[in-house]
């Protein structure tokens, strides 16, 4: 299987919570690691971050969310996404993710999840494996 | 070994240790160490409750009153936050630290479709002075002060607090309500910003200013170096962006013609506790010092009492791990000595499970009562500043003292922290620490037990589903705030609303202060995301830096 060249990410904070530590800890890490990376800043809509990301053409989306709404977030955007027929983005997640919520977020559609305390290793490897 | 770095020799004996503020420790201490540092007990300690403070603000600290605790507290509907209010106060809390949700720290109602998913999660929602009388119903507010944690919107919930006050009977000068009210470290880290950082740092001034002039028992300011620490700055920097943010503030408000020594002595600081002991008793006694003499030589502030740094000293969130959470619990307790032993006027603590979930009753009362033992089983209380004329604790606070001047100093250079704020430098450098530090971490640089590099993903998953009770969110939370919303607008008098929204509007667009046409639209129950909406249409709202 061939790896994907240069994976385009957006990291994206969707709705009020403002802890941006982790989205632009892991930002860095996957520049670091050879991906070309977006930020979306704070407080961004679901509409806003899909905006980004078709105009921007990443291939993945990775969400970053400490508030606990993960669940509704997650259904939302990919209710969005599937009805604007989008099925080149894959929808990654990390943030605070209770271990129990996995299975229920990878079942909604979400290709990968990151809950804090992932070492960049394994997220830079969760991503590439998208693409293998 | 916590989070300072070791290098050791093949034998697994410590060479080097140096802290995350870039000081290198030695193996010993002597009083060679102090003469080199030329160290004075008259210049560089003075009596405790003497200038410049380094030892502590009161000459008996401990001895003639033990510390405030405060726990972080709030989520769901007022009805449910005024509980666990009762519950923490009936346990001995003698002062409350509110928590507000998503939504209400910026500035929406319930019903507007950006709170979706978050009403009540986080903290407290709040869109009404009703609100307000249900969350502080049978508190005796003469009696227990009151944190408000809000940024953006804290002239509201100041305004709120004293409407709600004046309905049950007290008068404003007999309330005291400490908000948050730190706009520009929202700004490095926590980002619950709205407006753009002139308007931001101008409702800080309006608050300093009403405060001074009509809320005599109130702080209107509470400076966070906490979060700032949290977003990844080292403890040198956390004090030092902090003190250059309050220097922001003071200039806003000196501005206005008023004088310093009005009103520093209202300023309180936040700040963190997490990391190696030693170095945060050296943070603190250093600080205490620092602000003391930067308001007497840069300010001219005479009164002893208004160079006193107050402030909560503790949380410690960013040293919890996911992995093994129970061990939470005993770095929480290593935590609050270090806050103890640094003679902490306030405290609270981060609760075991914050790592996943809004603390239990059960976690925050075991905080709580981690707190208490300190105070009164293990001999906290027993002498002020019981470190003081240690060598290497002595060395160890000139040497932080050092450090927190140079990052001040660098502020100053790029033209002060409301500058450097704007064009994204602090971000831009914390994040790049955050980063380092976290790299450091998963490389075994940094240890942290429990997290590297024994543990394993299995043991994490079944520990965490052992230990910790998540938190459940409601849906009901939203639907009954959302209705009564409704009610609320459909019972109040429209034309006080339309009125007081109106004077507030005017007032934003020019340069009278806000306060008292906010605390007049509180009473007029106009709703929080009404009288943010004025604010935002005045104002606009801010275009985050690139970080970069």
């Amino acid at each position: 299987m061939e790896t994907k060249n240069k994976i385009r990410v957006l990291i994206a904070k969707p709705g009020l919570d403002g802890h941006d530590k982790g989205a632009k800890i892991v930002a860095l890490a996957l520049r670091d690691a050879g991906m070309e990376v977006i930020y979306s800043g704070l407080h961004q809509t679901l509409d806003q971050i899909m905006q980004t990301a078709t105009q921007e053409a990443v291939d993945v989306i990775g969400l970053s969310i400490m508030s606990g709404a993960h669940l509704p977030i997650c259904e939302k955007l990919i209710a969005m996404m599937k009805a604007q027929e989008i099925d080149d983005i894959r929808l990654t997640v990390g943030g605070v993710i209770p271990y129990q919520d996995i299975p229920k977020l990878k079942e909604m559609g979400v290709a990968a999840v990151f809950p804090g305390g992932t070492s960049f290793e394994d997220i830079t490897f969760g991503m590439n494996k998208l693409f293998e | 070994m916590g989070v300072a770095k070791y290098i050791k020799d093949e034998r697994g004996a410590i060479k080097t240790v140096t802290y995350q503020s870039g000081i290198n420790v030695k193996p010993v201490y002597g009083p060679e160490d102090l003469e080199k540092a030329g160290f004075k007990y008259e210049k560089d300690l003075g009596a405790p409750g003497e200038y410049p403070f380094t030892r502590s603000i009161h000459p008996q600290s401990y001895r003639s009153r033990a510390w405030t605790t405060r726990q972080y507290t709030g989520f769901g509907t007022p009805e449910e936050t005024n509980e666990r209010f009762k519950l923490m106060i009936a346990n001995g809390q003698n002062g409350l630290n509110v928590a507000f949700d998503l939504p209400t720290q910026m500035g929406y109602d319930s019903d507007h479709p950006l709170a979706q998913g978050e009403v009540g999660r986080v903290g407290m929602a709040i869109d009404s002075l009703k609100d307000f009388e249900t969350a502080f119903a049978g508190i005796p507010l003469d009696r227990i002060g009151s944190g408000l944690t809000i940024n953006a919107v804290a002239t509201i919930m100041m305004a709120m607090y004293q409407a709600t006050a004046e309905k049950f009977g007290y008068s404003k000068d007999q309330i005291s309500t400490t908000p948050q009210n730190d706009i520009l470290k929202e700004m490095i880290g926590r980002g619950a910003w709205i407006f753009p950082v002139e308007h931001g740092v101008r409702l800080v001034g309006d608050s300093i200013e009403y405060a001074v002039k009509e809320l005599p028992k109130s702080n209107p300011v509470s400076i966070c170096g906490y979060h700032i620490r949290e977003s990844g700055a080292n403890p040198a920097q956390e004090i030092a962006y902090a003190f250059e943010i309050a220097k922001a503030y003071i200039d806003n408000v000196t501005q206005r013609g008023i004088l310093p020594e009005e009103f520093v002595g209202r300023f309180s600081f936040n700040f963190n506790v997490y990391g190696n002991l030693w170095e945060q008793i050296a943070k603190f006694r250093a600080a205490r010092k620092l602000w003391a003499k930067m308001l007497k030589n840069e300010y001219g502030v005479t009164d002893k009492k208004k160079l006193f740094l107050r402030g909560l000293f503790g949380g410690g969130g960013s040293g919890l791990t996911k992995e093994q959470p129970e061990n939470n619990i005993m770095r929480g307790a290593y935590y609050a000595l270090g806050a103890a032993l640094s003679g902490a006027q306030t405290t609270a603590l981060c609760s075991f499970d914050e790592a996943y979930t809004i603390p239990t009753p059960r976690s925050a009362l075991l905080s709580l009562r981690t707190l208490e033992m300190l105070m009164d089983e293990v001999g906290l209380r027993d002498t002020v500043d019981p470190l003081a004329g240690s060598y290497f604790i002595e060395t160890l606070t000139l040497e932080m003292e050092e450090k927190i001047l140079e990052e001040m100093q660098e502020v100053q250079k790029m033209g002060g922290m409301t500058k450097c704020i704007s064009e994204g430098v602090i971000q831009r450098k914390v994040s790049r620490q955050a980063y380092e530090y976290e790299k450091g971490l998963q490389s075994g640089e940094y240890r942290k037990v429990g997290l590297n590099p024994e543990a394993s993903d299995q043991t994490a998953e079944k520990t965490e589903a052992g230990a910790v009770e998540l938190h459940e969110y409601n849906e009901d939370w939203a639907k009954k705030s959302k209705a009564n919303l409704k009610a609320l607008r459909a019972t109040r008098n429209d034309k006080d609303v339309s009125d007081s929204l109106k004077a507030l509007e005017k007032a934003a667009k020019g340069s009278d202060n806000v306060m008292p046409h906010l605390v007049k639209c509180c009473h007029a129950y106009a709703t929080v995301g009404e009288m943010a909406g004025v604010f935002r249409q005045a104002f606009g709202e801010w275009n985050e830096p690139e970080f970069y």
